[in-house]
């Protein structure tokens, strides 16, 4: 019940945040010059990006603890963290597909930047196929852990790929990495504020998730009852 | 607003709205399937116990 609560708060703010931030991509914000309407799909294609990053990240940190601890509630949320994750790093590759089928001609090519958010997602698919194909829950919680420690530091690979290597991908333009002038500030602005929705849209799947995995664990306990029995 | 575009934008909008929006449909789904497997078990349970009671 009290999740609940929270659920629906974080959905209330996270609504009228989206509004006002759409409000502002679409009515207020300056036309881009080169690229037309579609340089708009910056607004999800970043924060998207930075979204399942901070979940991957999060998930990470909460396996090791896992790893220290041998506590299944931190498995439950560590893997609820990397499923919703996976779901924004999706949002990020295929709208930046979109945009790049207008901006390079191509719906794809083999770019580090590009090629190593791909890897990020397959590793993080092959984290939930391994979490199905394993029954036993300690086994399977500590292989779980291992893959979400390894896949950050693809994450790694994914935001520092874009200054180690000259690729079709734009260098870094926001200012937290370059500093500044590479971007209009009142579009980094826009940028920015909408992480925060997104953000919280995330922690509400993991709400959500983490619920059925507790669910899940109290069927399980009820079926190894009713066999004891 | 510039309209050069507008259509793969719209896409690109139309993307990052329909992943979560298939994710939201899974877990509801999910939902629904976890709370008819928790009641089917809790039945079972409680059919386990009740030959018990009796015979105490």
């Amino acid at each position: 019940m009290k999740t609940d609560k929270v659920i629906y708060g974080f959905a209330a703010v996270a609504a009228v945040w989206l509004a006002f931030n759409l409000y502002k991509i679409f009515l207020v914000l300056p036309d881009e010059a080169a690229q037309g309407a579609i340089y708009r799909i910056i607004f999800f294609h970043v924060p998207a990006a930075m979204t399942a990053f901070l979940g991957f990240f999060a998930a990470m940190v909460i396996s090791v603890f896992y790893l220290a601890s041998n506590d299944l509630k931190y498995d439950s949320l560590a893997s609820s963290i990397n499923e919703v994750s996976l779901v924004f790093a999706c949002v990020n590759l295929i709208t930046g597909s979109i945009w790049a089928r207008i901006i390079w001609g191509i719906w794809w090519t083999w770019d580090y930047r590009l090629t190593s958010m791909l890897v990020c997602v397959l590793i993080y698919f092959g984290y939930l196929l391994l979490r199905r194909s394993v029954d036993e829950p300690t086994h399977r919680a500590r292989l779980s852990a291992a893959v979400s420690i390894f896949g950050c530091v693809d994450i790694a690979i994914v935001w520092k790929s874009i200054e180690w290597f000259r690729n079709l991908h734009p260098g870094p333009v926001l200012s937290i990495r370059t500093g500044g002038g590479q971007m209009d500030p009142r579009m980094e602005a826009v940028l920015y504020s909408n992480i925060g929705p997104l953000l919280l849209i995330a922690v509400i799947f993991v709400l959500i998730r983490a619920r059925q995995e507790t669910t899940e664990r109290e069927i399980d306990s009820l079926r190894r009852m009713v066999h004891a029995t | 607003m510039d309209e050069r575009n507008f259509t793969f934008m719209f896409y690109g909008f139309v993307v990052a709205w329909l992943i979560p929006l298939l994710y939201v449909i899974s877990l509801a789904r999910r939902s629904g399937r976890l709370r008819k497997e928790l009641d089917e078990v809790k039945q079972l349970f409680e059919d386990k116990q009740s030959p018990t009671r009796s015979k105490a």
